[in-house]
């Protein structure tokens, strides 16, 4: 029971992300040609709200609903793990349309192929894993 | 009201709800990074025998799991009970841009003829798909997270190895777009 209420946030994700047309391919050819200002505009308030969500915990110090310590950790500092990774990242999110999130979603849309492209992020994710000593990070 | 949330939803409600359900994850225990699932099922199918990156505790991550299966669920209702009658409109550069590198435009909020499994045996849908899918999961593990994770948790938080990551998002994109689209399509 207490995963019920993951699901039914999960839900609304998957609905926002469906209703918003952020999980379409052509969405993200428009995004990347910079030919509408849909995409940036779903990121752009979602970070303005977000910003603004995460300085009222910090400041207020919000609990989670049973009462601990809300945790936001600041990542480590590098720039070759985040811009190599993000680069490779960004090549598969324009080819495929489809960043993590929208994979899921799109199964559910009936693209039934997408089980496909999920258990390829799998293998990437996996080959990840085992070349990560012999990246730079 | 059906008919209403059944129409395309504006930027400036989409973008506040994402928000929002970051939010409702850090209030319930849980955070925001959907590219940690793929870590959590490589575990949870083994990897961690003979990858130390793999040998952790997946159940800690199972709130995960039940989230993007609700993307899922979210995903069909979206598609079904809350379908939207008219088809996709996108910028008629955009059209015409993909047009030139021989990708239709019908409306659909995929191209048909490269997210099918018949495209899977073409080189086009193989590199889509499975070219694709697999750089997504190596990037965002090598990265550290998403857009979920990175552009959205991480810029809330103003982590500035987020901001790499997202400038990385882009260059990788615009050059899959500008350089490498046109010798593939």
């Amino acid at each position: 029971m207490k995963y019920i209420k993951f699901l039914v946030i999960g839900i609304l994700f998957g609905i926002v992300m469906t209703k918003s047309e952020a999980i379409s391919w052509y969405r993200i050819q428009e995004m990347f040609r910079f030919q509408s200002f849909h995409m940036y505009g779903i990121i752009g308030s979602a970070l303005a709200i977000g910003i603004l969500l995460v300085q009222l915990i910090k400041i207020k110090g919000l609990k989670t609903y049973q009462g601990e310590t809300i945790e936001l950790k600041d990542k480590n500092f590098s720039i070759s793990r985040y811009l190599f990774g993000g680069i490779i990242f960004g090549f598969g999110w324009a080819l495929s349309g489809a960043c993590p999130g929208p994979m899921y979603t799109l199964i559910g849309n009936g693209f039934s192929v997408f089980i496909v492209v999920i258990l390829s992020a799998l293998l990437g994710t996996y080959v990840y894993g085992l070349l990560r000593g012999r990246l730079p990070h | 009201m059906i008919e209403f949330l059944r129409q395309p939803w504006s930027w400036y409600i989409s973008g506040p709800l994402i928000a929002l359900i970051m939010f409702l994850l850090l209030w319930v225990g849980g955070n925001f990074g959907v590219s940690s699932t793929l870590r959590s099922i490589c575990t949870l199918s083994g990897a961690g025998k003979n990858c130390k990156f793999f040998d952790f505790n997946w159940k800690s991550q199972r709130w995960n799991l039940v989230f993007v299966l609700g993307g899922v669920v979210g995903g069909y209702l979206a598609s079904t009970v809350l379908q939207n009658p008219e088809p996709l409109t996108i910028n008629n550069n955009t059209i015409e841009d993909l047009a030139s590198i021989g990708i239709g435009f019908n409306g659909n909020i995929a191209p048909a003829e490269l997210f099918s499994w018949n495209s899977l045996l073409t080189l086009k849908g193989f590199l889509v798909l499975i070219v694709g899918g697999f750089l997504v999961g190596f990037g965002a593990r090598w990265a550290g997270g998403c857009t979920s994770g990175h552009a959205i948790s991480g810029l809330s938080n103003l982590q500035l190895p987020s901001l790499i990551a997202v400038i990385g998002f882009f260059i990788g994109g615009l050059v899959m777009t500008f350089l490498i689209f046109p010798l593939i399509f």
